[in-house]
């Protein structure tokens, strides 16, 4: 059974005057079909204002369906019984490392989340120790939040969220605010997660790099679902993500204009070590 | 020049005080600041002084970082003891020029408020410097919890205070980079009159102000995110349990307060 | 027109226990129209290095000359300094503060004394040339997307026309294409004005296709100081540092090691197609 199943999933950000009239209506989600498999590695790529922050408020159950369904973990989002329990199964990191770390000391704030589900004291250290280790922060555990890295801070807010032990993470633009140091921690950080401990993980980002190593990519334009397939199916198709505002990694770029002038390389290439091995082998046979 | 206010600054280390419960450190404080207010003569004063002395040794915590706080309040310092110097009325007078008069009992009172003002905050630094923001309003909602049978939200006071602690320094920090950003505009905020300043600090305020309701509006979605439903159904991971030490540490207080009361009463 | 740092260092919180030197005797010489680049990751020191050209840090020792003038003698005007030498903030939210955007930008030009006509025209000057659409002039800048705000926050420098202007990171936060735009933005400017430009950065990707000499910053040193070509040269020293090259470069050096004759220098992806396209000439 899939972990995330949208169907025909639409929000509506209504703005009304002091009146109380609608001024505008802006659709975020326009019919949006999702469906994750538990274990999986997804990505939702797009960029500002495609709606894909809107997406992952969804399935936190923080936001609730205007039209169409979306269940999480089996439970619909929608029925507000079930908010707790959703929270629970799909835990949430967001953009901002400082205005989501609650407490003033890096293992307390790692230690919010079992609280307020009620965990019993002597297993939250045992949990806040586990979740610490597995992000690789348990160095830090007795550390103010203000005196670490943007990367550390991401990934103690990880920790945070694992320490609920969710099925499945969503992290809304994690790396936005991150330097390139601070990107590469928390995106191994995350596929550490995925692999080790089997976490369905949805990370929605604008960047396409980090896009590399998902099982799967959803690209997101105007509320939409635009694009979706592996990433070298997507980065197969250059053009069309340059249309959506997208970027794409150098090393794709360059073997899609190198293809585009004419050489044989294949398409989607998505790592240095591919382009390389194609280039060497090319040049090897026009000897 | 914001940096340099420090809040609720913890000084890491391992002493009797430090492992003290919370609880008994803010009553300890509390009756502390009380004895600074009964005791009126040298006795008093050597008591009270024994006792700041004793505590401070215990809690391993350098005598420097105390004196810190003074700064702060050095022209309050200054103040008081002039208003005390110059209008204690008093027979012995000791010198006198126009209206000013100083007077022996003017001078002890100048002494004596300079001491206590001292010692509040030498005194109450201890606390601080021994206590984590965070055990402190662990202590505090702990301490209060009967409140909350008459509809007193202790739970939410004690979370908004913890959550304030957490974020005035990044505030502060904001403050600062907001100021150099309009500087760097050409704004003044250090000179010209009164209004002039006044108006001078809404290029910085209103800046200030929308982060401030942004980070309050990120924390409350994440605090949801992450099953945050109030005070009902929660547990604890650091739970406050007294221990043998506790005990001692009530024992002491009482014997310090009860001494200092009986010398206020039959004493002197 | 020239700053010249001479042997800048910075101390912060200088006698406690947090002390630490976040810039340590910097030589550095910015020359009139140039385009640079400063690169490091966070805690490198650049923000710090930026915050010494306009004044709004003082040097712990050294000292620094704008047009040949100590910007640290007693009577040295810092506010006439501040609008020679533009500095924007990382993030326009720091300092977007009026009720409308027109007003907001403004502010500078009559921080300098400017009537308000004059201000006005220089307003709209700058709104003009960071390609604000005149139809929002009158909104307020908490209303905008990201993209959109750090451009006023651009505008709100450039109206106090200065001979030097310099981000902090002004891409940060914003997706590829508001990046692409804003850098082609200031990239225009710097060739329209010539302007000297100064641009802070934590992405050689990004600076690379722009600027023409790169800075790049570690621990309060400048570790390298050249043409983007020549600083890419040192890839792999770049790497322990945890400053990773652009991706075509590690990719042309590595085609050489496997005997094309490709050239290793090329920084973007232009080059690096021209130069493999040769090869297979």
């Amino acid at each position: 059974m899939e972990i995330i199943k949208a169907d025909r999933l639409v929000h509506e950000y209504i703005r009304r005057d002091e009146e109380g009239n609608v001024e505008s209506i802006q659709t975020a989600l326009d019919h949006i079909d999702l469906d994750v498999q538990p274990g999986s590695f997804i990505a939702v790529l797009g960029h500002n204002g495609s709606g894909k922050s809107t997406l992952a408020k969804h399935i936190n159950a923080l936001l609730v369906p205007g039209e169409g369904t979306l269940f999480v973990d089996g439970m619909d989002t929608s029925d507000g019984k079930h908010t707790y329990d959703i929270r629970r199964s799909a835990g949430m990191v967001f953009q901002n490392p400082d205005n989501q770390i609650i407490a003033s000391v890096v293992e307390e704030d790692v230690g919010f989340g079992p609280e307020n589900i009620g965990v019993p004291t002597d297993e939250i250290w045992t949990r806040v120790e586990e979740s610490l280790k597995s992000v690789g922060m348990l160095h830090y555990r007795s550390h103010s939040p203000n005196r670490l890295s943007g990367g550390q801070k991401q990934r103690v807010a990880i920790a945070g969220v694992m320490a609920m032990e969710p099925k499945c993470i969503v992290l809304d633009e994690p790396t936005a605010m991150l330097d390139p140091n601070g990107r590469k921690e928390v995106l191994n950080a995350v596929h550490a997660l995925n692999k080790k401990k089997g976490v369905t993980v949805l990370l929605i980002t604008h960047y396409m790099e980090e896009v590399v190593g998902a099982d799967f990519v959803y690209v997101m334009d105007q509320g939409k679902i635009v694009m979706q397939g592996t990433p070298k199916e997507i980065f197969s198709k250059v053009d069309k993500l340059k249309k959506y505002r997208l970027d794409v990694p150098q090393i794709t770029l360059l073997a899609h204009k190198l293809r585009e002038a004419g050489l044989s390389v294949s398409r989607g290439i998505l790592t240095r070590e591919e382009l390389t091995g194609e280039l060497v082998q090319l040049y090897g046979s026009k000897k | 020049m914001f940096r340099e206010i420090t809040l609720g600054q913890y000084y890491l280390a391992d002493s009797p005080i430090h492992r003290l419960d919370p609880r008994v450190k803010l009553l300890g404080t509390f009756v502390y600041i009380l004895s600074l207010f009964l005791f009126r003569d040298v006795v008093g004063f050597a008591v009270v002084t024994v006792f700041l002395v004793c505590v401070i040794r215990s809690s391993k915590v350098p005598f420097s970082y105390m004196v810190k706080g003074l700064k702060a309040i050095l022209v309050l310092m200054v103040v008081t003891a002039l208003f005390n110097l110059f209008l204690t009325p008093g027979d012995r007078v000791l010198f006198s020029y126009g209206i000013l008069k100083i007077t022996l009992e003017g001078v002890k009172n100048a002494g004596f408020m300079l001491v206590r003002l001292i010692y509040l905050i030498v005194g109450t630094s201890v606390m601080t410097l021994t206590t984590t923001p965070n055990q402190l309003t662990d202590g505090l909602e702990k301490a209060l919890m009967p409140l909350s049978k008459v509809k007193v939200p202790v739970h939410s006071i004690a979370m908004i205070m913890s959550i304030a602690l957490r974020f005035i320094p990044i505030l502060i920090e904001e403050t600062d980079i907001i100021m150099k950003a309009q500087t760097a505009r050409g704004a003044d905020f250090e000179n010209g009159n009164l209004v002039k300043r006044t108006k001078a600090m809404v290029p910085l305020l209103v800046p200030l102000f929308v982060s401030a309701f942004r980070r309050a509006d990120d924390l409350a979605m994440a605090m949801e995110a992450r099953c945050y439903m109030g005070g009902a159904g929660r547990t604890k991971m650091k739970p406050l349990r007294y221990r043998k030490e506790d005990f001692k540490g009530y024992l002491v207080l009482a014997a310090y307060f009860g001494g200092i009361v009986l010398w206020r009463v039959f004493g002197g | 027109m020239s700053l010249i740092l001479d042997k800048v260092s910075y101390v912060y919180s200088e006698g406690t226990a947090y002390e630490r030197w976040a810039l340590k005797n910097i030589n550095l010489k910015l020359e009139d129209g140039e385009f640079i680049g400063i690169i490091g990751h966070t805690g490198s020191g650049k923000s710090t290095l930026i915050q010494h050209f306009n004044g709004l840090i003082k040097a712990t020792s050294g000292g620094i000359y704008f047009n040949g003038r100590d910007i640290y003698e007693e009577d040295y005007d810092k506010r006439e300094l501040r609008t020679q030498v533009g500095l924007v903030f990382q993030y326009p939210e720091h300092q977007l503060f009026e009720t409308t955007i027109f007003d907001d930008v403004c502010f500078g030009p009559i921080n300098q004394g400017l009537s308000k006509n004059e201000a006005g025209l220089r307003a709209f000057e700058a709104l003009r040339s960071v390609g604000m659409p005149e139809k929002l002039y009158y909104q307020s800048p908490f209303d905008l997307s990201g993209g959109q705000k750090r451009r006023v926050a651009i505008a709100g420098v450039l109206a106090m026309k200065p001979k030097m202007l310099i981000l902090d990171e002004p891409t940060a936060g914003l997706d590829p294409k508001g990046r692409d735009e804003i850098l082609d933005l200031i990239a225009a400017m710097h060739k329209e004005r010539n302007m000297t430009v100064v641009l802070v950065s934590h992405s050689m990707e990004d600076v690379a296709k722009y600027v023409e000499r790169m800075i790049v910053m570690n621990d309060g040193e400048i570790m390298y100081d050249g043409t983007p070509g020549e600083v890419f040269l040192h890839y792999k020293e770049l790497e322990a540092v945890g400053l990773a090259a652009p991706q075509v470069t590690y990719l042309m050096h590595e085609l050489k090691e496997q005997g094309l004759p490709v050239n290793s220098a090329a920084t973007t992806v232009e080059e690096a197609m021209e130069s493999i396209l040769k090869a297979f000439r």
